[in-house]
């Protein structure tokens, strides 16, 4: 078994803010986090794929293909933009980054050929903030 | 005395876009790209403040570095942490808050409280990759 991690970033702005709760509760929840006009960062994405390495190629999985996947149905989606208002698969859903990296696997693990398993999203808010997600 | 130069690096998170008013949709998106994206987008601010000047004989110190560290969360981070910068910031109503004007909007607000025995750098990362500095010699 081999492990593979492919390292992406983007930038996007969003707010915590649960809109059945009042902006009280909000604020007494999430602090400065619910700030109505939202904040934002710069998000780095690591990807880790697992499996065997393919004999004829010597590659788990080809990462130019990765890459293309990230960029098309992750980065390309949330990059420049507003997590609780322009993302499609974070609609209705809380904008944590606990619920941003499962939002993550889910775009891809189905994505993936059945040889190649996803093994974990780990994804940092802030250069001390991460969260890793393995698909339990 | 000998200078030397001392400093401190805070962070701050806060969402911002580029748009020159004056300018109509189209060109805005040609020029700023991405970055004009009408629902904001954000950054992890990484920022350094430089201070060069003869250390105190008595103490050791350029600056009391905790003096300079609370200077900078009472006058900048306050200001434009978890902000939008163009909603939520006085400094920013009517200047397009790129990562030069942010420099130099952060350079005016701590210059006053510096003596002028100092001089100042802000270096200011918007991203890792991308980042500026005031003044520029």
């Amino acid at each position: 078994m081999v492990y593979l991690t492919r390292l992406e970033h983007f930038n996007a702005a969003h707010k915590l803010y649960n809109p059945a709760w009042d902006r009280e509760r909000n604020e007494a929840v999430f602090g400065i986090c619910a700030n109505e006009n939202w904040h934002g960062h710069n998000y780095e994405l690591y990807v880790t794929i697992k499996g065997q390495v393919n004999e004829d190629t010597g590659f788990l999985f080809d990462v130019k293909k990765l890459s293309t996947l990230i960029k098309e149905h992750v980065t390309e989606k949330l990059d420049h933009k507003n997590l609780n208002l322009d993302v499609d698969f974070m609609q209705g859903k809380m904008c944590s980054t606990e619920n941003l990296a499962k939002g993550i696997w889910q775009q891809l693990q189905p994505r993936l050929p059945a040889e190649v398993q996803l093994h974990c999203i780990k994804l940092y808010e802030t250069p001390r903030i991460y969260v890793e997600y393995f698909g339990e | 005395m000998p200078k030397i130069a001392v400093f401190r690096k805070e962070h701050f998170n806060a969402a911002h876009r580029l748009d020159n008013p004056q300018w109509d949709a189209a060109r805005n998106a040609a020029v700023f790209g991405k970055c004009n994206h009408p629902n904001y987008h954000g950054h992890n601010y990484e920022l350094v403040v430089k201070v060069t000047g003869e250390p105190d004989p008595a103490t050791g110190f350029v600056i009391d570095l905790k003096v300079l560290s609370d200077l900078i969360e009472e006058k900048v981070l306050r200001r434009f942490d978890h902000k939008n910068l163009n909603l939520d910031t006085v400094e920013f109503k009517n200047l397009n808050p790129t990562a030069e004007n942010i420099a130099l909007v952060i350079y005016g607000l701590l210059r006053p409280h510096i003596g002028s025995q100092y001089d100042i750098k802000i270096r200011l990362y918007e991203t890792e990759r991308n980042f500026v500095e005031y003044p520029a010699e």
